[in-house]
């Protein structure tokens, strides 16, 4: 008899679809990845939707409705590994903004009838409301990790994602570093990799799209910017970006907020 | 026979998240509603106070599958409002990354969401045990998409290469050409691909409704033109928001628009683009189009898969001739200087127009920000056009009537996400 293959689950919530497309865009190992597992919950790629028990839940995302911090309950009862994909559902995403602001006063800018909507005052993280097995990083998540994830999980070892900032990255690809060269803001130093170093070889300073490096040293790099010229509400801006309410990139912005407000 | 409904609570293969519902009264259809349930995000909201740089980067995250479109209406619109011209080299580099998005989104679209309704199955990956050849060359397809968008834009999914201006860096040279053989392949492919749907058995269906969007004398409609009507009108994009007219409904995070002047709903699309500029489509596509039998005004929306054939044989030809042509040079982007002022530009995205309009301030923050995407236009004319639908396959298998009435859904390939906002049929009778 053929052996039961593993059951997987593709769950959304606050999002923009990128992280889950990143599965049905892994074309070359898309159609292996599908022999490997029996995908029995994915609406945005078949139309076949099985409940519970899963083996591998996939959780993309942000919570910001009652009715979805209800809904992440019985999808973490119902799943044997919760892995949260992308920046939304590891950090609260672009979203979380509103975090800072009054969530109703965003809703009358946005709305005509903002009685007809109701939302919660906040974007939070997957794991703010549930026990997550593994959370993979960025905005949006790198195909590659993605697929790395999902075999680990079924070969029952800890997945291998790098947790070096994206400057070693720099380095390792030989990209001059856009910061010493051409004085431009570049939150590599600070930012776990994932991409590969890639805005820097655009030209371009990065961004923070993969969230906080373990250990990074946030004061160090603001008092570098200052030093350098930026506002203390330009580099909290910065960090006020995908992953603005991870806890390093959110306790550093709300300190250079409170210190200009002195 | 009593009152019922039908509920589809979550519609599949579409992006984001999102119901129907269908209530009958006895068997004449009560009311039709497309309800999206994906939760706001309030873009518009949190892009005020920002730099304008950051526009493209956050506007991009609305949608994982058009992240393009929201980069080059958004640097369409800051850059009217600060009064910078892009050159002839960043217009060309613009469409050809627009042509990958089109490759990526449409092949999507045909061969892992929509196709399946044709032949039977829930999945683009279940076809694909019976249809290997053509769902491979499908992902093929899409590869190639997503790989023309990884080169100019630095990856697939939300670019990192795309600013006010123009572009971080050039293209090298090198990344064109290892490009062109699999483009070669992949015209070909998409021809077959148009002439493998295009024989599926479409339903005997059709609808009235007003069919909308760029057109432009020299091109086929992408970055920029004016608004055409198939009612024989013409509409500055500068005059957009005077036409058309977003209502927020009870039953939906998504808003709706009218048009203005006649107070009814309007498509965009595939299907209407190619209705309205099919003279402007490639010579390949333009031959194509009348070798497979497309009607030259195709009201029937279960067709709309062969516009997207159509589209994606164009976006191939055009991204080879630009990659064949003269190499870009020049500088990679046009400076400006911060002014206060409005700017506002429609493109097309796959799905449809979508339409940015910025205030910033002298110091070039934004001040306010209006997103108009294409699902939010198009949700009240598929809600019209399902409650036509219904009355054609209502049976009394109330499964088979909610799934063909998803099938209808998808025809027009809504983007929820977008819409700011998926889906779920319920069919009621009280």
């Amino acid at each position: 008899m053929e052996q039961e293959k593993p059951r997987l689950a593709v769950f959304k919530f606050a999002s923009c679809d990128g992280c889950q497309l990143s599965l049905l865009d892994a074309e070359d190992q898309l159609l292996a990845v599908a022999g490997a597992v029996e995908i029995v919950y994915f609406p945005e790629a078949t139309s076949r939707m099985e409940d519970g028990p899963y083996d591998i839940a996939l959780v993309e995302g942000s919570i910001t409705t009652l009715h979805d911090a209800e809904r992440i309950q019985q999808i973490r009862k119902d799943s044997k590994y919760l892995m949260t994909i992308g920046a939304c559902a590891t950090a609260g995403g672009i979203q979380a903004l509103r975090n800072w602001a009054d969530t109703d006063e965003f809703m009358r800018a946005v709305y005509a009838k903002p009685e007809y909507i109701q939302v919660l005052e906040s974007s939070t993280p997957i794991s703010d409301h549930v026990k997550v097995d593994f959370e993979l990083r960025g905005c949006p998540i790198n195909q590659y990790q993605l697929i790395e994830v999902i075999q680990s999980l079924l070969a029952g070892r800890k997945p291998r994602t790098p947790q070096h900032s994206v400057c070693l990255d720099c380095k390792r690809r030989g990209t001059v570093c856009v910061t010493v060269a051409q004085g431009i803001a570049c939150l590599g130093p600070v930012t776990q990799s994932g991409c590969h170093a890639l805005c820097p070889s655009y030209h371009r300073g990065c961004y923070g799209c993969y969230g906080p490096a373990p250990q990074s040293n946030l004061v160090s790099l603001a008092t570098h910017m200052e030093k350098e010229g930026d506002s203390r509400t330009e580099i909290s801006h910065r960090l006020h970006n995908f992953n603005a309410y991870a806890p390093a990139f959110r306790n550093e912005s709300q300190r250079l907020l409170e210190q200009d407000g002195e | 026979m009593a009152d019922r409904t039908i509920k589809v609570e979550t519609l599949t293969r579409v992006e984001g998240e999102g119901g129907l519902y269908v209530r009958l009264r006895g068997d004449a259809v009560d009311e039709v509603r497309l309800e999206i349930y994906e939760p706001p995000r309030l873009f518009e909201a949190l892009l005020r106070g920002r730099p304008l740089e950051d526009a493209p980067d956050i506007t991009a995250r609305i949608c994982g599958i058009c992240p393009v479109a929201y980069q080059m209406s958004s640097v369409h619109a800051l850059e009217s409002a600060l009064d910078v011209t892009a050159s002839a080299e960043i217009r060309r580099l613009r469409r050809l990354l627009y042509c990958g998005e089109w490759i990526e989104s449409h092949g999507l679209h045909m061969h892992l969401l929509h196709a399946p309704d044709f032949l039977g199955f829930d999945s683009g990956l279940d076809m694909a045990k019976q249809f290997p050849d053509e769902v491979n060359r499908g992902l093929r397809l899409k590869k190639h998409g997503n790989q023309l968008v990884d080169m100019l834009g630095g990856r697939a999914i939300h670019p990192v290469n795309v600013c006010v201006g123009g572009f971080y860096r050039m293209p090298r040279r090198d990344e064109f050409q290892k490009l062109i053989p699999d483009f070669e392949w992949g015209l070909n492919a998409a021809v077959e691909t148009t002439r493998w749907v295009a024989g599926f058995e479409f339903p005997d269906f059709e609808t009235e409704c007003e069919y909308i969007s760029l057109s432009h004398p020299d091109e086929y409609p992408m970055n920029e033109g004016f608004m055409k009507t198939s009612s024989g009108d013409s509409i500055e994009v500068s005059y957009y928001e005077d036409e058309f007219q977003e209502r927020h409904v009870p039953h939906s995070t998504a808003l709706q628009a009218i048009r203005k002047s006649t107070g009814r709903p309007y498509l965009l699309g595939p299907l209407a683009r190619v209705n309205l500029n099919r003279e402007q489509l490639s010579p390949t596509a333009r031959q194509l189009a009348d070798d497979v039998g497309l009607e030259p005004l195709c009201k029937n929306p279960h067709r709309a898969i062969i516009a997207r054939g159509l589209e994606i044989v164009h976006a191939y030809e055009e991204a080879l001739m630009i990659m064949r042509g003269d190499h870009p040079t020049g500088k990679p982007r046009e400076s400006y200087s911060y002014q206060a002022g409005e700017g506002m530009a429609a493109t097309e995205a796959p799905r449809g127009t979508l339409f940015h309009r910025y205030v910033i301030d002298e110091a070039g923050k934004i001040v306010k920000a209006v997103i108009i995407p294409p699902t939010s236009q198009n949700q009240a004319q598929i809600e019209a056009d399902l409650k036509q639908w219904v009355t054609h396959v209502m049976s009394d298998d109330e499964q088979e009537t909610a799934r063909q009435c998803e099938n209808l859904v998808r025809a027009y390939d809504p983007c929820i996400s977008c819409s700011t906002h998926f889906l779920n049929v319920k069919i009621e009778r009280t």
